[in-house]
């Protein structure tokens, strides 16, 4: 097995202030292969993809294409030598439609205006040459994200990218698409691209990949083959001890029903309903988890109980307490917490300091508020308190939100959430994007919620994370709860018909 | 643990790379100040005076003698307090253009209340209650004027510029109307639209005999401080920024965010009309039409150089105010046109709003920017 090195970084070193970002890092890139490159969120992966796509400039060591040394200034000069990639935040113009934003920056013309006939049949050979399935003719904003994806893909193959680099592709995908997506990449390496296949989730680099580089903290750890390793093993690669990828629980004690939903009805934005009479109820001491295709309702549904969302029809009561209807503090007020799907839409105020985002649902109660006044001291002895407890890390309390890592975002929402006393956790996608040490701190927490007597509810569209920490699973789709089962009577495979839309036979 | 202890040795420059943006905060308006007097002086220069002399003369009609710095700080004095009002309204996420229209109108309600409530209570009112009270009813004036708008905001979604533009050619003109008939003075000898001058007891006196300069000015000083506690120890002042900050988090976090809006601008317009106030109390002892023009735009100008901090703010109004008043002195000394000084004004406001010319010029690094583009180091 020697075929062509087609992309080689040599001993790359790049320096960002305070961080050493990439440290004397080797890489290489084979014709044909689908190469993925697993890290936690600031290994270094991005760094290291955006020297290779002439974004940054290393400070040191050599990139080669095709066994020549290269110097790229900026993403022209990559795409020049037949790079593309990917981004995880899609470049697209949502008003224009897939050819216009494929020929975007490379228009063709004739006679000075476009020609958007040569681009569309262009774009429609690319689509089926590759099995894309992409029509050129429809507005970006009106597809799906699997789909956007794809012609985010079309438009570098339409630059003859011959290698092109995928920026976390399945964060944003539904298990479906990135399946698709999957069967795509095989494809286009059948057909003599190489990709390589930004990535922390270790499943889907064992099905898909080739080669598998792991990088931690700056450095590769090492390159292993996906059939001489394991999820065990590649985790402790990436994270660098033992990882407990099993959340680890005894069976559920449940108690008194904390949270009752009854014939709950809920617009979504654009005034369609989006929750259709969904009931059920959680109870101390369980999770219940509702799984579900993002898109089913799931998200108005936590906004409906968590007072974000105007309610149509139906009855929530909390800790028998109605708040049907109520704004959040009143639900709040009955011991709710939430960590919400969008952290940084809801979660926190970006630009405040960590302590102030601490304390951000009870700065008007003692200790915080005294009669109208904030407390310095007593913010400062909370944010202390949590950073530690909650190994949240930053500098100090008072650095902007802002410049900590999406896992220790999520850390500080999780920390202020669970530090005061609750009964209901409502946790709507708590682990997304994040890497797997957060992820496996941010599961134990929520068990240690439920021993102790918090009901949660949990809302995932990772199944993984459902059947992990559910005690019961609700599936919903298009809007109603088609099942609630027992965790321990459910099988991975039944879930996944049910949440495609299959009726079961037995409720 | 290897992880954890590479993140953090580099502490002491990762508290530096925080401190940097405050640092760069202070100098980008001091710096755009700098460049706007060198442009300005290079506009003189081109236009056939002599800069020096002319800096030389704004220099001594502003802070030169005891006189100069007493009309530097009356010209201030409405500066800090409708700079303060466009700032706090910036911090809550709004953009009050009407401080203009709430300062009219705080203006005419504190000469309303300054000239004719002793006649309707048919007794002499002491000071410690009649100042009070106009100045109270006129901040109140503004409050309400500022209300409106920020109810329509909140309520209906109505923006904020447009509305309060509205407010303005409604203040105005209602303004003009009083002035020029119910309110107009009715002594036999006037000409202009301007109410009967307030009764003595409402009147704020000079610090010092002699000098124009007023308690209005210490009153200015202080609610300056009064802001910036609100905004920044008060649950209150949470509140505001929060929702300034990031709406749709205040709202998770339980903060009624259309209460807040309206409080919001009704603080605002409260410290407009305060504005307005202290100019009829203090200074003019009546409300002439006219006497204002410009002090609410303006104000939007020092907000923006004082970076929507009270401190700041206070800062930009004294540097506003210094220019204003030695405008005057560098006419008289070298016959160059006060208008000058609009001109440097306007190129301090251009650099501080497009500060990518500022941090050219300087060669001052915007890191924070770095970040936002490039999303991280990695993941």
């Amino acid at each position: 097995m020697t075929a062509n090195i087609v992309l080689k970084a040599k001993g790359i070193t790049r320096q960002f202030p305070g961080v050493l970002a990439n440290d004397r890092v080797d890489f290489d890139l084979r014709e044909g292969e689908i190469h993925a490159l697993l890290g936690e969120n600031g290994a270094g992966k991005t760094t290291l993809m955006n020297i290779l796509y002439g974004l940054y400039r290393a400070d040191s060591g050599e990139v080669y294409r095709g066994g020549q040394r290269v110097a790229f200034h900026s993403p022209k000069d990559a795409i020049k030598r037949g790079i593309g990639m990917v981004h995880q935040h899609f470049m697209l113009v949502p008003v224009f439609t897939v050819s216009e934003n494929i020929m975007l920056g490379a228009e063709t013309t004739r006679r000075g205006t476009l020609d958007r006939k040569a681009v569309a049949a262009h774009v429609r050979e690319l689509s089926h040459q590759y099995g894309l399935d992409v029509d050129p003719l429809t507005v970006v904003g009106d597809l799906p994200v699997g789909i956007q994806q794809r012609v985010e893909i079309v438009k570098a193959l339409y630059r003859n990218a011959e290698i092109l680099i995928l920026d976390e592709p399945t964060a944003v995908l539904t298990p479906q698409e990135a399946e698709d997506l999957f069967r795509i990449m095989r494809e286009l390496t059948q057909r003599g691209v190489s990709i390589i296949f930004i990535t922390h989730k270790l499943k889907e680099v064992l099905t898909v990949a080739d080669r598998i580089t792991v990088m931690r903290a700056g450095k590769v750890v090492g390159t292993v083959q996906p059939q001489e390793t394991n999820e065990a093993k590649l985790a402790a690669m990436m994270v660098g001890r033992e990882v407990i990828l099993k959340v680890a629980k005894g069976e559920a004690s449940p108690g008194e029903n904390i949270l009752q939903v009854k014939d709950l009805q809920v617009d979504d934005r654009r005034g369609l309903e989006a929750v259709r009479g969904v009931s059920f109820h959680v109870r101390t001491g369980e999770v219940l988890g509702i799984a579900g295709v993002q898109g089913n309702g799931q998200t108005e549904l936590v906004e409906a109980l968590t007072g974000l969302r105007p309610i149509h029809a139906g009855k929530v009561l909390m800790n028998s307490h109605e708040v049907t209807g109520k704004p959040p503090r009143p639900i709040i007020e009955t011991g709710m917490a939430h960590i919400p799907e969008d952290r940084q839409r809801h979660g926190l105020v970006l630009s405040y300091p960590v302590a102030d985002n601490l304390m951000l649902c009870t700065y008007y109660l003692p200790p915080f508020g005294v009669r109208g006044v904030i407390q310095p001291r007593a913010v400062d002895v909370n944010a202390r308190k949590l950073v530690e407890n909650f190994d949240i890390r930053t500098p100090s309390p008072y650095v902007p939100t802002s410049k900590l890592s999406g896992g220790n975002q999520q850390k500080v929402i999780v920390a202020r959430e669970l530090s005061r006393p609750i009964k209901l956790l409502i946790a709507n996608q708590p682990t997304r994007g994040l890497d797997v040490g957060s992820i496996e701190y941010i599961h134990k927490e929520i068990i240690i919620m439920r021993d102790r007597g918090v009901a949660v509810l949990l809302v995932s569209a990772e199944l993984d994370e459902i059947m992990a920490l559910s005690d019961r699973i609700a599936v919903m789709y298009r809007g109603q709860i088609v099942a609630t089962v027992a965790a321990a009577e459910v099988t991975r495979e039944l879930l996944g018909l049910w949440m495609a839309g299959a009726t079961p036979d037995k409720v | 643990m290897q992880s954890s202890e590479e993140r953090t040795s580099p502490q002491t420059k990762s508290i530096m790379r925080f401190l940097r943006p405050t640092l760069n905060a202070l100098g980008v308006p001091l710096l755009a100040v700098l460049t706007a007097m060198i442009v300005g002086g290079l506009i003189i220069a081109f236009a056939g005076g002599d800069p020096f002399m002319a800096y030389i003369g704004l220099f001594q009609g502003a802070l030169g003698s005891p006189r100069a710095l007493s009309e530097t700080a009356v010209w201030a004095s409405p500066y800090i307090f409708a700079g303060l009002a466009v700032a706090l309204a910036f911090r809550g996420g709004l953009f009050n253009i009407g401080a203009e229209g709430q300062l009219a109108f705080g203006a005419v309600m504190a000469a309303l209340i300054g000239y004719a409530l002793p006649g309707w209570l048919h007794i002499d009112l002491p000071a410690f209650i009649h100042i009070p009270l106009a100045v109270g009813f006129g901040a109140l004036a503004g409050a309400l004027w500022a209300a409106i708008p920020g109810a329509l905001k909140a309520y209906t979604g109505g923006h904020e510029v447009i509305n309060t533009i509205m407010m303005n050619y409604i203040a105005l003109n209602l303004t003009s109307f009083l002035l020029n008939g119910p309110m107009r003075d009715p002594n036999p000898l006037n000409v202009i639209a301007r109410t009967p001058g307030i009764a003595e007891s409402a009147r704020i006196p000079p610090i010092f005999s002699g000098f124009r300069v007023h308690w209005g000015f210490i009153l200015a000083l202080l609610v300056a401080l009064a802001v910036w506690w609100l905004l920044w120890k008060t649950t209150l002042g949470f509140e505001i920024r929060t929702v300034g900050a990031n709406p749709d988090a205040a709202k998770y976090a339980g903060i009624d965010t259309k209460r807040t809006i309206v409080l919001t601008m009704a603080l605002s317009g409260l410290l407009a009309g305060l504005a307005g106030t202290i100019e009829v109390t203090a200074l003019n002892y009546r409300h002439e039409l006219g006497f204002s023009i410009g002090y609410g735009f303006d104000a939007i100008a020092i907000a923006l150089l004082g970076k929507t901090h009270p401190l700041g703010v206070v800062l930009a109004a004294l540097l506003f105010a210094a220019m204003r008043n030695g405008g005057t002195r560098m006419q008289f000394l070298t016959q160059i046109p006060v208008d000058i000084i609009s001109v440097i004004q306007a190129l301090i406001l251009l650099f501080v709003a497009a500060d990518a010319i500022i941090r050219y010029i300087y060669r001052i690094r915007a890191r924070e920017e770095r970040v936002v583009l490039t999303r991280g180091w990695g993941g």
